[in-house]
């Protein structure tokens, strides 16, 4: 008798579980640009030598070379956090009509609980909104399977499909047995000016079929297995999806489930045969009520949780809360807060923008942290790149203002660029602080086009700041180490009085570089 | 193997190796055979924050978080972070925290201070001698292999019934 070949384990954190089962699909092409809790997934892929692997600028361009290589006939992937997504949602919602042709993912992790976010925002909607299949994994060895099944419904579907992690199945840990790669024949590359070319005529042909392909998925989520049920006593019964499955695991043992792996499109069917076999039934899900508003629609009677805890991250304690149809009741949990780490620079930058009483408009960084006391030197956090546009919108509200923009380096070449040559047209003034720590720091350490290295951390062309400043239309560009106390607040304070575009580019090396080398 | 489900809260804060310390404990309970769920939280809460991670292994886990109470052991690196996490621990449940000051004493290096209390840990679980040994050369590079076993067997030692 043959032997069964014993797969080997290892413990692995739902990202790195999922970029071991892509792996095994036979994925060719990966992009992503970093983003907690999402980042880890980039990182895993790059260790196989076989993947193209590759820090993008942002998650726009990420998207697009990503999905370009699928359509050249190689298996791909995107990977985001849950606010990066909203930067492709342009090529995304066409992307639907385009289709693929070797198959493409979209892995989106979101952030309940906002361990490091700005924003809790329910990414399951961008399903319906772009008529797209999303699987939605409750733990890691459900990633490392579910990514495989991604890849074959978007090759069957002729679409692109949502894998949506959130922190905790992205950063729990579990045994999981990896396997063989496995590579599909590659697709053919041909030109198909109907199906890639999306102009008004060929959309809408396209239209007719996503409104087809969505039908051909609803009967897909019907018969998967990844839409479980599990028989139990009959009294009560949970409709479920994601960690909030496991979770409810634990608390009822006893109950029947529905678990919904593969959550859009909804699987009415199935949906109401389980509810006629329970007793009372509860719609149980982390932030929107995307099923529960759904499954009201079909007419059944269920229980979801009290509005209130809509926000937030669930936990093992709230499933009895839940139940029992209480509202959530705010707990005062004293936890040490982050903070710069000691020497960082941004002390120092932030130390001179604090002596000046300036007006601070912030971004997307480690140096966000400077906005609690006692620095409270910066006072906005919005998006990714709104630092430098921000600037720009607050000297024309409030122009008898002390301004001044920060953009980390990363951030900048993200999106903050855009809002420099914006300034520069359209004849903005003022200064911009470019806090160059040479690293993408907050999310651990990665590189991007200003480090000059690859995600392999290969040396390639590297992008110099100050040129590219220059280049945008910055009056001046001046590069000051900001640990040189004095000339960094000499030149902030010769700028800042000046009836010019200036760019200061406050250059030192993120204290954790060094260790990691 | 039994149904039992063991549940270690590990906390302390941002670069004392909290979650150094869950993964030696998780790799040896996948050496020995468990199923394991470990769950932490990367980004913004290891710049010198609490920092928290809950280990769960058995023949099945689901929830990778314990719920307050439900906790056998309490790992705790700081005295301050004590508190705020002594609620995860079950009635009569172990905190470690308790041995933190002596294994303070014992060792040189503060950096091998999460190693050496999850060895004072490890003879109160069914796992063996020998996992442990395998999860640590897991874990570490191979340069400090040697250093973080003989500060292990040292808290081991304490450990002992």
């Amino acid at each position: 008798m043959a032997k069964k070949k014993t797969l080997q384990k290892a413990l692995l954190s739902g990202n790195e579980a999922l970029a071991h089962g892509a792996y095994e699909a036979g994925l060719g092409v990966a992009c992503a640009y970093p983003g907690t809790p999402s980042t880890e997934i980039l990182e895993t892929l790059a260790g196989f030598k076989e993947i193209d692997v590759q820090w993008s600028v942002n998650e726009k361009v990420a998207y697009e070379v990503a999905l370009g290589a699928a359509v050249a006939g190689v298996r791909s992937l995107f990977a985001c956090k849950h606010v990066g997504l909203n930067v492709a949602m342009d090529p995304l919602m066409t992307s639907s009509y385009t289709g693929v042709n070797a198959g493409f993912v979209i892995v989106v992790a979101d952030d309940p609980g906002m361990h490091s976010s700005q924003n809790e925002q329910d990414t399951r909607w961008v399903a319906i909104y772009s008529k797209m299949p999303l699987l939605e994994p409750s733990s890691p060895a459900e990633a490392r399977e579910y990514i495989q099944e991604a890849f074959r419904i978007s090759e069957r579907f002729d679409t692109p499909v949502m894998v949506r992690m959130t922190t905790r199945v992205s950063h729990t840990k579990e045994d999981v047995a990896l396997g063989e790669r496995q590579v599909p024949p590659r697709p053919a590359f041909e030109r198909n000016a109907a199906k890639y070319v999306m102009v008004p005529g060929h959309a809408y042909q396209r239209h007719i079929f996503v409104e087809k392909r969505l039908d051909k998925l609803k009967a897909l989520a019907e018969r998967t297995k990844f839409n479980r049920i599990e028989p139990g006593d009959g009294k009560i019964g949970f409709i479920t999806s994601s960690v909030t499955y496991q979770y409810l695991k634990d608390v009822y043992p006893d109950a029947s489930y529905l678990k919904l792996g593969m959550s859009y499109p909804f699987c009415d069917d199935k949906i109401t045969a389980f509810a006629k076999t329970v007793r009372k039934l509860f719609v149980v899900e982390e932030l929107d009520p995307f099923l529960e508003e759904h499954i009201k629609t079909l007419g059944v009677k269920c229980t979801a949780k009290d509005p209130s805890f809509r926000v937030g991250e669930l936990t093992p304690e709230s499933m009895p809360e839940i139940v029992a149809g209480r509202a959530k009741r705010e707990k005062k949990v004293v936890k040490r807060p982050p903070r710069l780490c000691a020497g960082c620079p941004h002390w120092a930058s932030f130390a001179a923008l604090k002596k000046i009483d300036a007006f601070v408009a912030g971004d997307i960084g480690c140096y966000t942290l400077a906005s609690l006391p006692p620095t409270a030197a910066l006072h906005s956090c919005l998006c990714m790149g709104a630092g430098v546009t921000w600037h720009e919108g607050w000297r024309k509200g409030a122009p008898n203002k002390k301004i001044v923009g920060v953009v980390g380096d990363s951030t900048f070449v993200h999106s903050g660029v855009t809002g420099l040559i914006n300034a520069a047209y359209n004849k903005a003034k003022g200064v911009i602080l470019i806090l160059d720590n040479s690293t993408t720091a907050m999310t651990g350490g990665q590189q991007h086009p200003g480090t000059g290295l690859t995600i392999r951390n290969e040396p390639t062309k590297q992008l110099i700041l100050e040129d590219l400043c220059r280049a945008c239309g910055a009056d001046n560009v001046d590069v000051v180490d900001p640990m040189d106390v004095k000339a960094f607040a000499a030149i902030l304070e010769k700028r800042i009085n000046e009836d010019a575009l200036s760019v200061i580019v406050s250059r030192h090396p993120c204290r954790l570089l060094k260790r990691q080398v | 193997m039994k149904d039992t489900v063991y549940s270690i809260t590990f906390g302390g804060i941002g670069g004392q190796g909290v979650l150094k310390a869950s993964e030696i404990c998780g790799w040896a309970a996948l050496y020995a055979g468990y199923h394991i769920k470990k769950s932490e939280v990367h980004g913004m809460a290891q710049r010198g924050g609490s920092v928290e991670s809950h280990l769960r292994f058995g023949k099945r886990v689901y929830s990778p978080l314990i719920v307050a109470g439900g906790a056998d052991f309490l790992v705790c690196f700081h005295h301050d972070e004590q508190p705020r996490l002594k609620a995860f621990l079950k009635k009569g449940g172990t905190d470690m925290t308790d041995f933190l000051d002596k294994v303070q004493e014992l060792i040189d290096d503060p950096r091998s201070l999460n190693t050496a209390l999850v060895g004072v840990l490890s003879p109160k679980l069914p796992i063996s001698e020998t996992c442990w040994m395998k999860a640590i050369e897991t874990v570490f590079k191979p340069a400090i292999v040697a250093e973080n076993k003989k500060v292990f067997l040292t808290g081991r030692e304490i450990g002992r019934p």
